[in-house]
């Protein structure tokens, strides 16, 4: 016992050396930052592995205090009222000590204070006299739409309403990029900014005053792991430097050239890097066919590891199932329910389950829970196919089998599973083709994959770099599901 | 009829199967109801009735296929046990009604596999391949083929070379020619006729056809509703018959009169 606790020790406590991680959220001003702290780490000489992006602040947050990542950028209003929400931080050293107990710490701030802000057209604001968020107390009818994380967030739509005794009713959550578009069509009045968002210029939008001083601030700043100050001072040494070098007006430009001109966002950060920190680290631009090829490697990794364990184990339940019939409706029952759960909240939920499993903080993010996802919705089909082929043998075929004197083993191989062999085939290419799309989600955790270029895609409204991950995803699909000919043998 | 009178020497095997008050229910029906039945040994025992009436259930019992609710079943002098139940098979070759050949292996495969499993060499079981395909009259150019391939009566020839390949002692064969015309019926009514002169093994065909019975049995074994009506001879059954249910099921079968004559020049 002692001895494996020892192990254990020595296993957790080895130096690993290993890719410096840095992470980000998905929104686009969140991955140039994240581009510019890769430029930044490579600029000190470390190896950097691919940034990886996070659907949400709870999911980058968790994904740093647990070693998964080493740094990523976030706003100290968030780290406040959202991340430590529960500790009542009032000043910047009570900050600095919060941050400590979670061993993590903060740069300064990077120069710009990205707040949160309510936004309408111009014309519209106009139209109605509303200049300040006070004034839309007299607009009950105005349609009201927020990004998913502002409706829930203590700082977010349930404080504003509050504070300002706002009598809105018609107010849904939707995804920001999509907020914009829905505010020019017409089909909302009002929605949540970021105050360096590009589209405040280009959608001529009106920025409400916050009289009552509601928004705290958000100053940009690198979250860091506490460690790296020991095993990487260069580069926390170079992260300070960036303190009070990105100006607001700089970071709306560059959310600009990301956003509405389409520029890649590692081009933003290292067009920024070279012209204002005399940083140049190449970075190299990928062909449409190296981003493909990238892309069908992660996602059939993810697919296929996940397909071949869930045959793996699939295989063998429905035999069981098939042997014992109540354990086979028990086991049928769980697989049924593991499929009924949200494909996304399933994928969420596998990070705290792999870490209650007590997996290495590295395999928290990425491919593995989403691995580990797939295989769980992977399960159903192939259990019950081969459950239904094993009792499908007819009755005269059992019992000739049985007659011969075989053993169980030999009867199972040799007669029962090659007859139940269409059933199960046709249970794995079912499996095959639900996991191709269902790991398109996979990116949100990041997992890459063709979801990498969907979720960019959204985020950026590039339509054509949506269609390079959702093509090639149908496409394989298709593939399988009519290229993968199940031998459907004709015995008659 | 006792027990006692089938054991003695393994050479004097008198009874190849023995059911002894031998009840099977499956829910409110009773497909064996009590059947006190023994099975001679080294002879031909053809058993009829109309559908329905347990035949199938009699050989699935005698393979260890089915269980007795209750009473006692005896093959081949022992009583059916689950852990000698493989080698008990292994001296059974037992032909199901629809023939049972596995769609996914070719004729040959389904031939050997049994010999496979238990380790015959491939020299063993080709020779015994050309020996069987002999004896069934089967040119040995078409066991190559899937079961799919061949025709309704050459697969019920592979199926009986399947039984036959352990060279067993008993043979169980639920209505091997039923599927067939009346051509190859014939065709094979006389092979298997010579066939089991030639092998002189304990053999049980259940067949509902009265003519069949009596062309292949040298016994017949008359059943109804679970239980055995009468057994003895074609001729017995039609001039000393001991219930009217007898009178009226060999009367049906028109053609059974003429292998009666037939047997009497
Ligand atoms: N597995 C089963 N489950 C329920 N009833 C059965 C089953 N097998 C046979 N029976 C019933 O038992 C009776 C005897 O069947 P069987 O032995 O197959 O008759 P036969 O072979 O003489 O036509 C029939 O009434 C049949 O419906
Ligand atoms: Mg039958």
């Amino acid at each position: 016992m002692r001895a494996l606790a020892l192990l254990l020790c020595l296993a957790a406590c080895a130096p690993v050396s290993r890719d410096l991680r840095v992470g980000s959220k998905r929104f686009t001003e969140s991955r140039v930052l994240g581009e510019l702290g890769v430029i930044v780490a490579r600029g000190t000489g470390a190896t950097v592995a691919p940034r990886t992006e996070f659907g949400g602040t709870m999911l980058a947050w968790n994904a740093l205090r647990t070693g998964a990542i080493d740094l990523y950028p976030d706003y100290t209003g968030t780290i406040i009222n959202e991340i430590l929400a529960g500790e009542s931080i009032e000043s910047a050293e009570e900050l600095t000590e919060a941050l400590a107990q979670h061993g993590i710490r903060s740069t300064a701030p990077l120069g710009f204070n990205n707040t949160y802000a309510i936004g309408l057209r111009e014309e519209r604001a106009h139209e109605l006299g509303i200049e300040r968020v006070s004034d839309l107390a007299q607009h009950p009818d105005l349609k009201l739409g927020f990004s998913n994380e502002f409706m829930d967030r203590a700082d977010g739509w349930p404080g504003l309403r509050e504070t300002y005794g706002l009598p809105q009713s018609d107010v849904r959550g939707l995804d920001h990029d999509v907020a914009y578009r829905a505010l020019e069509s017409g089909a909302l009045d009002a929605i949540d900014l970021y105050s360096t968002d590009a589209e405040i210029d280009y959608y001529a939008l009106r920025v409400l005053e916050d009289d009552r001083a509601y928004f705290p601030r958000y100053d940009a700043v690198f979250l860091y792991r506490a460690e790296l100050a020991t095993t990487a001072p260069t580069l926390v040494r170079e992260l300070d430097r960036l303190a009070g070098k990105i100006s607001e007006d700089a970071m709306v430009a560059m959310n600009a050239r990301a956003k509405l001109e389409l520029v890649p966002a590692a081009t933003v950060a290292s067009e920024f890097a070279a012209s204002q920190l005399d940083l140049h680290v190449l970075t190299t631009e990928r062909t449409l066919a190296e981003r493909l090829w990238l892309r069908t490697k992660e996602h059939l990794t993810l697919v296929l590891i996940s397909l071949f364990a869930a045959i793996v184990i699939a295989i063998p339940l429905g035999i069981l199932a098939a042997r014992r019939e109540r354990l086979g409706q028990v086991v049928l029952a769980i697989t049924g329910i593991l499929q009924t759960v949200p494909s996304l909240a399933l994928l969420v939920v596998m990070i705290p389950l792999l870490k209650l499993l007590g997996a290495p903080s590295t395999y928290l993010i990425g491919s593995a829970p989403a691995i580990l996802a797939l295989f769980l919705y992977g399960l159903l089909p192939i259990v019950r196919n081969t459950h239904q082929g094993l009792k499908d043998i007819p009755g005269d075929l059992r019992d000739a089998a049985e007659a011969l004197g075989l053993s169980a083993r030999a009867k199972l191989w040799r007669i029962e599973l090659p007859l139940a062999s269409t059933s199960i085939l046709a249970g794995i290419k079912t499996s095959a083709v639900i996991n191709i799309g269902t790991a398109t989600l996979g990116a949100l955790i990041g997992a890459g994959g063709y979801g990498q270029a969907i979720l960019t895609g959204i985020t950026l409204d590039d339509t054509a770099l949506i269609l390079e991950g959702a093509l090639p995803a149908a496409l394989l699909a298709l593939i399988v599901e009519y290229g993968v000919r199940s031998k459907t043998r004709d015995y008659s | 009829m006792t027990t006692a009178s089938t054991e003695g020497s393994a050479g004097e095997l008198r009874h190849a199967i023995e059911f002894t008050r031998t009840t099977v229910r499956f829910g409110a029906t009773t497909a064996v109801n009590g059947i006190e039945l023994s099975v001679p040994a080294g002879r031909t025992t053809a058993l009829i009735g109309p559908s329905g009436c347990g035949k199938t259930t009699l050989l699935r019992l005698a393979v260890g296929l089915q269980r007795a609710d209750l009473g006692d079943v005896r093959v081949l002098g022992r009583r059916i046990e689950s852990n000698s139940l493989a080698e008990l098979r292994h001296s059974i070759g037992y032909v199901v009604q629809e023939g049972g050949l596995f769609p996914h292996l070719s004729c040959e495969k389904n031939v050997s596999i049994v010999a496979e499993f238990l380790g015959w060499d491939s020299e063993r079981i080709r020779a015994r391949m050309s020996e069987l395909c002999a004896l069934v009259q089967l040119p040995e150019d078409l066991i190559a083929r899937a079961p799919s391939k061949l025709s309704g009566g050459q697969r019920q020839r592979v199926g009986l070379m399947r039984a036959l390949f352990l060279d067993p002692e008993l043979l169980l064969l639920d209505e091997p020619l039923a599927a067939l015309d009346p051509m190859v019926r014939a065709e094979l009514q006389d092979d298997l006729k010579q066939i089991f002169a030639r092998l002189e093994k304990s053999v049980l065909l259940v067949t509902h056809d009265l003519a069949e019975a009596g062309y292949l049995g040298d016994e017949l074994v008359l059943m109804r509703a679970g239980q055995v009506v009468q057994r003895g001879s074609l001729r017995e059954l039609f001039e000393e018959p001991t219930d009217p249910f007898v009178t009226s099921f060999v009367s049906a079968q028109r053609g059974a009169r003429d292998v009666l004559a037939e047997a009497a020049q």
